[in-house]
């Protein structure tokens, strides 16, 4: 829909303030309502609205589906190698006690890298799954 | 007999039997897929209702409030919701891929052009 | 070493997005192998250290349980990982050769990702002593199976593999709002603390319906007659690695389950002496066993087939447990087991008749045991394995079934096995005859499968012998394992 003015013209307002709150989201979600999930979630409702009013061509020119796959799976690695590292810092695994000098210091940390890697996921994964399904209807017609 | 006080829960029979019922009797894969998302929800709705306790606050630690709803079934259900994100793009991907491969998504459809199960 | 517990399930789930980051090609499969092979030697040195410390239990996140996750390992789930471990350390180096014929390129790295995410949602059910927790993993193990199934090159892998997604999903939303039900009634989801809370509440109308819910949910995962619908299609258009793996471990990973349910949470007193747990799951597996044997007599496609077998195999464990006695407990668990070395070793020889034949057809064995003597001399071994001949492990599991029927004195179910072992020995031999007395149609010659997907197929052959003969692992596990599970041993 690159026609429509109105359109184009409330998405290039809204797409920041969607994509500041998920910062918002992800980062709160540490001591409050909110987290990595969510985050993720409302980044991708950003990103896909940028792919419904300007087509996915111009969004894939920002962030293509190899990228995504890619930061996909660092989200993962984020989320396990907070548990490895605990492992190798002496304690079980997600034990995030032992990953910064004090405990509480540690659960903070624990918990914002985690939050890190499932947001990632999360929000990547989302935008691929359009991608690959507009793909799809392209090449069907 | 019947206790509308716990209402919440004859939704949750109502919409896990609607849901069952569309799966079995609709040939549509669409729709089956439909189905079984409102199966799905009528499962998070009982664990929603399930941590609820009465008189309780939001789950968040605020000065002067002693009682809390149970915030664990959220955060399982949580985790269901998401398994259920991903069934359900996996069932959609796979109905485009027949789409493109039989021509079709209607199940009769497919069995005759099958001749098998 | 305490780490081991958690390192069996992390390191194949550690895999799968390395795979997606790897090149397309080796690189992806030579991990994965390396991590099913390292898995393997987990399995045993886990299996060692029950064996001298008893019961094992790791609190993840260092949260004490019941509160935090628990991943707690006796001799049930030691036998099943070691039963994983093995079988996928087969399976993997088989699928190099076997994967690049029959998968595109581009879908390879994907295709071992999905293969780990498989293995590692296995290994994490196994592993794992927290009801939730079983379901996260069964749906990471279920979705990456409805991925692979949807792999294979025939158009009817989409529809079989659509079908199991519906019905497997709807499987594990029933054992969900089972151990909903479960948690609203005790307030906990460890399973050793569900089972000291369970007693209390035993009995109430919100108990009978989560069982209900549970089992009904598990039966559908593991293919019980009449729930078992989804199976054959869904192995018989599969990749070849990819239904030796799902034939050989998923089913029996759900079995495990439904014992742990019914014998470590619930308990045997509850679900086998209060609720008719046993006469329905007895009734449907012998008909299971009768029919789903019938039904395998005349199928068109090999590997149709033994997917029939499967099932009816799947009615011998479920009667073992049935029984609920230690020997039927122990049949159920040696069956599980052996069945998983059996069937692996029958799909695998099946995986390289379609490497140089390109089908499974019954049609299409013709002639094959002069054109493919290794191949077909591995099927007919795997055969007899199945049908039970002496010296296979066959053999072992079901001699425990017939005598654990015996002791309680049900001589209609050792009949009942008797006939489906006939029935399995018609359906074999109908395969041996059309692959050894018929002359093959001679235009093209097929050669022998090369020695990449010879050799992992021998060695599962091999261990078929191997653990028929010598039984002292398997069966001194699985006794201990069931003497545990009943409550009446150490």
């Amino acid at each position: 829909m690159p026609n429509h003015v109105i359109l184009r013209v409330v998405a290039k307002v809204l797409i920041p303030v969607i994509t500041l709150f998920a910062l918002y989201v992800q980062f709160h979600g540490e001591y409050g309502p909110g987290g990595g999930f969510q985050a993720g979630t409302i980044m991708a409702a950003g990103l896909i609205l940028h792919v419904l009013i300007f087509g996915q061509r111009v969004t894939r020119k920002m962030i293509s589906l190899r990228v995504l796959r890619m930061l996909g799976a660092c989200g993962v690695l984020i989320y396990a190698s907070v548990g490895v590292t605990a492992m190798l810092n002496g304690g079980r695994f997600l034990d995030y006690n032992v990953l910064a000098a004090t405990p509480t210091g540690g659960q903070h940390l624990g918990i914002i890298v985690i939050e890190l890697g499932v947001g990632l996921t999360v929000a990547t994964t989302l935008l691929a799954l359009i991608y690959i399904f507009i793909e799809r209807i392209r090449s069907s017609d | 007999m019947i206790s509308l006080g716990l209402y919440n829960y004859w939704i949750v029979i109502g919409l896990m039997m609607v849901g069952l019922y569309v799966m079995i009797s609709r040939g549509n894969l669409i729709k089956k897929i439909v189905g079984l998302n409102i199966f799905q929800s009528a499962v998070f709705i009982m664990y929603i209702s399930m941590g609820v306790v009465e008189g309780g606050a939001v789950p968040i630690l605020t000065d002067g409030v002693t009682r809390y709803s149970n915030p664990l079934p959220h955060v399982l259900i949580l985790t269901a919701i998401v398994v259920g994100v991903a069934t359900t793009a996996l069932g959609l991907a796979l109905v485009v891929r027949i789409k493109e491969a039989y021509g079709s998504v209607d199940e009769d459809d497919l069995h005759r052009m099958d001749n098998d199960f | 070493m305490e780490h081991l517990q958690i390192l069996i399930v992390l390191i194949p789930l550690l895999c799968a997005p390395i795979c997606v980051l790897l090149p397309g090609g080796r690189l992806p499969w030579a991990l994965a192998t390396l991590a099913a092979w390292t898995t393997l030697v987990l399995a045993l040195l886990l299996l060692g250290r029950i064996e001298s410390e008893g019961v094992l239990s790791y609190a993840l996140g260092n949260w004490a349980p019941p509160i935090g996750i628990e991943y707690r390992l006796d001799y049930a789930n030691g036998l099943v990982q070691l039963l994983l471990a093995t079988v996928a350390s087969v399976v993997l180096p088989y699928s190099y050769r076997s994967a690049r014929r029959e998968i595109d390129n581009d879908r390879q790295p994907g295709f071992y990702a999905a293969l780990m995410l498989l293995f590692a949602g296995l290994m994490g059910i196994t592993a794992t002593g927290d009801a939730f927790n079983v379901f996260v993993f069964l749906e990471i193990s279920s979705l990456s199976t409805y991925a692979l199934l949807a792999l294979g090159r025939d158009r009817r892998a989409l529809t079989s593999a659509f079908r199991y997604l519906i019905m497997g999903t709807v499987g594990a939303t029933f054992f969900l709002i089972g151990v909903g039900l479960l948690y609203a009634m005790t307030g906990t989801l460890n399973m050793a603390d569900l089972a000291e809370r369970l007693p209390a509440v035993a009995g109430t109308r919100t108990m009978d319906t989560a069982v209900a819910f549970l089992v009904v949910g598990i039966c559908l995962k593991l293919a019980l007659f009449p729930l078992h619908l989804w199976l054959p299609n869904a192995y018989t258009y599969a990749p070849s690695a990819v239904t030796a793996m799902v034939a050989a471990i998923s089913t029996k990973v759900m079995v495990y389950v439904l014992i742990r349910f019914l014998y470590t949470v619930l308990g045997a007193d509850y679900s086998f002496g209060q609720l008719p747990l046993a006469q329905v799951l007895m009734v449907l597996a012998v008909i299971g066993m009768l029919t789903a044997s019938a039904v395998a007599l005349n199928q068109p496609n090999a590997k149709r087939l033994l997917a029939y077998s499967s099932i009816a195999q799947v009615g011998y464990m479920v009667l073992g447990l049935s029984l609920a006695s230690t020997l039927g407990l122990t049949a159920s668990l040696l069956h599980m087991f052996n069945h998983g070395l059996i069937k692996g070793a029958l799909f695998l020889a099946l995986g390289c008749v379609f490497f140089r034949v390109g089908s499974t057809d019954v049609e299409r064995l013709r002639g094959l045991g002069r054109a493919m003597p290794w191949t077909m001399a591995a099927f007919v071994a795997g055969g007899l394995s199945l049908i039970g001949v002496p010296l296979t492990v066959g053999f072992v599991s079901k001699w425990y079934l017939v005598l654990a029927a015996l002791d309680q004195g049900w001589w209609a179910l050792v009949i009942a096995i008797l006939i489906s072992s006939l029935l399995s020995v018609a359906y074999i031999w109908r395969l041996v005859e059309i692959a050894y007395f018929q002359p093959s149609p001679s235009r093209d010659i097929t050669r022998e499968a090369p020695l990449a997907l010879l050799i992992p197929t021998w060695i599962l052959v091999l261990a078929n012998f191997w653990f028929g003969i010598d039984t002292r692992l398997t069966v001194g596990v699985a006794e201990q394992a069931a003497a545990a599970l009943l409550g009446v041993g150490p």
